[in-house]
């Protein structure tokens, strides 16, 4: 039995989904944000699989984009979470209502 | 050989993901986010794209886990304060979640109809996906992309010292 792109996608999105539940679900904005980074890593093996399928190396770039902005939000968002931690002596986004969100 | 390597990794990568929304400990996550990026990796490396397993494990398993550790042990959080979310399960979302899922699945197989996806390719012509495949394809045809990310990554280096070092009183 061997590995088709099924397998590569539902792997995918059930990592997206875990991902997304973590960002509804959990309190703490860090393990939010983590969680973020877990849906980001699933669309790339998504991305990654179809490259390999198609043989067309347009994914792999995708991929490399989607990294590179995923460390430059990673960067903004704990810099973020650092000045909230500063400010408000807590990361419980149900606290944190400033916005009246 | 191959598809043991998928399963083992997949499901190590499943793991690391549950433990990672479901531990109220930010570094146990932190460490289990790990575990799932380094599987992924893996993955990668079973796809032929040799380089983006590189760079996932020194970027993402490297880099951004450093940040995020360095966060977490710099904010020294203390445990009443870790304690707001102690990895309660929601039914009902777990629910609609899975019903996400399937519906996904449902959509890939009419996706199936349409492009020509019949297997994977174990082996490509050679430089696919390894730094000079991706090299090339990235100095070429995407040259402008490539470009405007260094101005991202600067608008971000700006971003984060003024949003930083920025003191409230």
């Amino acid at each position: 039995m061997t590995v088709t792109i099924e397998h590569y996608l539902v792997l995918s999105a059930i990592l997206f989904i875990i991902g997304a539940y973590g960002v509804i679900v959990r309190k703490n904005l860090i393990i939010v944000l983590m969680s973020l980074e877990l849906m980001l890593n699933a669309s790339n093996l998504a991305f990654v699989a179809f490259s390999n399928v198609l043989g067309d190396l347009t994914g792999h770039i995708f991929v490399i984009m989607s990294i590179t902005v995923a460390a430059a939000e990673v960067a903004v968002g704990l810099a973020f979470v650092v000045t909230i931690y500063a400010h408000h002596e807590t990361l419980n986004i149900d606290v944190l209502k400033l916005l009246k969100g | 050989m191959e598809t043991i390597i998928f399963y083992v990794f997949a499901a190590s990568s499943v793991i690391g993901a549950l433990v990672l929304v479901s531990h109220k400990n930010p570094v146990a996550s932190a460490l289990s986010l790990v575990l799932t990026l380094f599987s992924t990796a893996v993955l990668f490396i079973l796809l032929l794209a040799h380089f983006i397993a590189l760079i996932q494990v020194l970027v993402y398993a490297g880099a951004i886990m450093v940040l995020f550790l360095f966060t977490v042990m710099f904010l020294n959080l203390r445990d009443e304060s870790l304690r707001f979310d102690a990895g309660r399960v929601p039914v009902k979302l777990g629910i609609l979640s899975l019903l996400l899922l399937i519906s996904g699945y449902f959509i890939f197989i009419g996706f199936k109809k349409i492009l020509p996806l019949n297997n994977m390719v174990i082996s490509h012509p050679e430089p696919f996906g390894t730094v000079e495949g991706v090299g090339e394809v990235l100095f070429s045809d995407y040259l402008l992309p490539f470009e405007l990310t260094s101005v991202l990554i600067v608008v971000a280096i700006l971003g984060v010292v003024v949003i930083a070092k920025r003191r409230f009183d």
